[in-house]
């Protein structure tokens, strides 16, 4: 059995990977994607943990991540929409008439 | 188990009544064409909600499985949000703003309920999940309100940034509750208890968790590090979602963040506690972090408001600087402490409410939201620009007003608990606060308006309303014993002393 480290250590990962795609990437989709990463790598660990304890509510949680994920990338979308017809872009550099 | 969720329903009543409410607003707007009835069911079913939340006064118990506690703490947050709900959809009924999108008019009032359920749910969740998907309801339905009049460019602008960041402290918030269900096995918060208070866990992990968790929260009651969406989303939402956002959701965001930190930290073995705090678990001492957040929030928000010429970006500031005075109340882990918290929010609701509705008058008539554009509203409009001026002084924390008794209770409190400094800093930090709020006052005043301008005319309804949130503001700082008392009896949570 694979032990319980290398979830945590890709999830981890995952977890960068995603934070870092939010902070950097400059296009609003792929930082849409980047959060996705994020909640999935959260759902990875749950599992593992979940498996590991051999308690199925870290289980049950997941599915709850996932659908509240599927209910903000509506959302998000439905908004990035409502931006391209005002503006013509998703450039978040560009979507800059709110500062300090 | 169907046994004890058929008698939690019993529980629920406001919670139901808020979603046949936004059931029935739904249904309304797609067979009339006659939006007035959207707005009246919406008023209708939140007036029977308040009617539930104050049958539930004196209930002290967990339900579904100590996921939601009715306890004296959570119906006093209710009270506060349903209060502001009912007040917004009041505003909205005026609001130009608002009003100008009359086609989607219904969806505004369904997810204006939406929100209230959802933090109806933070109040009371006493569960990570629950925490989780609450919080997850009150920011969903709250992105789509603040793009509402999305024909404005800021206005979507300001929604994509509140999804964004809203997005990403609710991924970091979520990461930290894996590691803590790792942990601990658990998400019921009360358990998680139990299990710290054995010993035992790794620290360095739960301090990783615990520091994204308090993302998650810090997110909902815009404290310095995570405002950063708070200017933008105030400045570009319409103004009666920004005064929502600004009470009633950062209401709901405290309630959480207070019954987490009480519930999972708090050491029930020690009977004798110095001060009036209460013992925290050891090695889980929190005071430093909350002053450090508190210290900053307060300080960044009042000397970065100094700039600003949008009154509802100034407000916006102003607002984080009032996160900053409550969560000095936190520092002092202990009843005095929460209790001056809560005082603090009825008098911020008052104030701030009224402060916002002000600034929606002036811009529905000029259409603008400038400081400069209130020059010379003292003689365009006396009644609105004295009004105006009793807000600012009350949230300045002058007396004879509300805001004062918000203030006292909160600097008493650190001052019982041995934290002078803290009270310095916050009392240094309301003198400059005055400095803008006065910037204010100048301009209504003392500057005459550049051309001749007419005065301004309200209608009886726009002078009700602003009376309605005037006559507490004045008297809530003279005549407080009432609400004291109400908000010490409501320190108690479910399952805690």
């Amino acid at each position: 059995m694979i032990p319980l480290d290398y979830y945590l250590v890709l999830s981890a990962f995952m977890f960068c990977v995603g934070v870092l795609g939010v902070v950097v990437r400059r296009n609003a989709i792929i930082v849409f994607m980047s959060i996705e990463l994020m909640l999935n790598s959260v759902n990875l660990s749950l599992i593992a943990f979940s498996s590991f304890l051999g308690d199925p509510t870290g289980q049950m949680l997941v599915f709850f991540v996932m659908t509240v994920a599927a209910a903000e990338a509506a959302v998000g979308l439905a908004i990035i929409i409502a931006l391209f017809r005002n503006k013509q872009t998703v450039n978040i550099d560009e979507i800059n008439i709110l500062k300090w | 188990m169907l046994e004890q969720i058929l008698l939690s329903l019993g529980y629920i009543r406001p919670e139901v009544a808020l979603v046949f409410t936004f059931l029935s607003a739904i249904v309304a707007d797609l067979v009339t064409q006659r939006k007035a009835i959207v707005a009246g069911i919406v008023l209708g079913g939140l007036i029977a909600t308040a009617y539930y939340v104050v049958e539930q006064v004196g209930l002290n118990v967990s339900t579904f499985s100590n996921m939601l506690a009715v306890d004296p703490f959570s119906v006093f947050f209710k009270c506060v949000i349903i209060g502001s709900s009912i007040l917004i959809v009041m505003f909205s009924l005026t609001s130009n703003e608002v009003n100008s999108s009359l086609r989607r008019i219904g969806e505004y009032y369904a997810l204006l309920v939406a929100m209230t359920t959802g933090m109806f749910l933070m109040v009371g969740s006493s569960n990570l999940l629950m925490m989780y998907l609450s919080l997850e309801l009150t920011s969903i339905s709250s992105y789509i309100l603040a793009g509402f009049t999305k024909e404005a460019p800021d206005s979507a602008e300001a929604s994509l940034k509140y999804v964004i960041y809203g997005a990403l402290s609710s991924g970091l918030m979520l990461y930290g509750i894996s590691i803590i269900y790792g942990l601990t096995g658990a998400l019921d918060i009360y358990s998680i208890n139990q299990v710290l208070a054995q010993g035992g866990t790794g620290k360095i992990a739960l301090l990783i968790a615990g520091v994204l968790a308090i993302a998650g929260f810090g997110y909902k009651i815009s404290a310095v590090p995570f405002h950063f969406w708070t200017p933008d989303v105030y400045q570009g939402a319409p103004v009666t979602i920004t005064a929502f956002l600004s009470v009633a959701s950062k209401a709901a965001g405290f309630a959480m963040l207070m019954r987490f930190l009480k519930v999972t930290f708090i050491d029930s073995t020690v009977l004798n506690v110095p001060l009036g705090m209460w013992a925290t678990i050891k090695g889980y001492e929190l005071t430093n972090v909350i002053i450090v957040l508190s210290v900053l929030t307060m300080t960044l928000g009042n000397l970065v408001a100094i700039w600003q010429d949008n009154m509802k970006r100034l407000l916006a500031y102003s607002s984080i600087a009032h996160a900053g005075y409550m969560l000095l109340g936190l520092t002092v882990l202990g009843n005095d402490g929460f209790a001056a918290t809560m005082i603090y929010f009825v008098v911020y609701l008052f104030m701030n409410l009224g402060a916002f509705y002000v600034v929606m008058l002036v811009a529905n008539k000029t259409g603008s939201e400038d400081i400069r554009d209130y020059k010379g509203l003292g003689s365009r409009a006396p009644l609105l620009a004295v009004a105006m001026a009793i807000f600012l002084v009350s949230l300045t924390g002058l007396p004879p007003t509300a805001g004062f008794i918000g203030k006292l209770y909160v600097f008493a409190a650190l001052i019982r608990a041995n934290l002078i400094w803290l009270a310095i800093v916050g009392a240094l930090n309301s003198v400059v606060s005055l400095y803008y709020y006065v910037r204010i006052f100048r301009n209504m005043f003392l500057r005459d308006a550049e051309e001749r301008a007419e005065p301004l005319t309200f209608e009886f309804s726009n002078t009700f309303i602003l009376l309605v949130l005037l006559v507490p503001t004045i008297v809530l700082g003279l005549y407080f014993g009432p609400l004291v008392e109400f908000a010490q009896y409501s320190v108690a949570m479910f399952g805690v002393k």
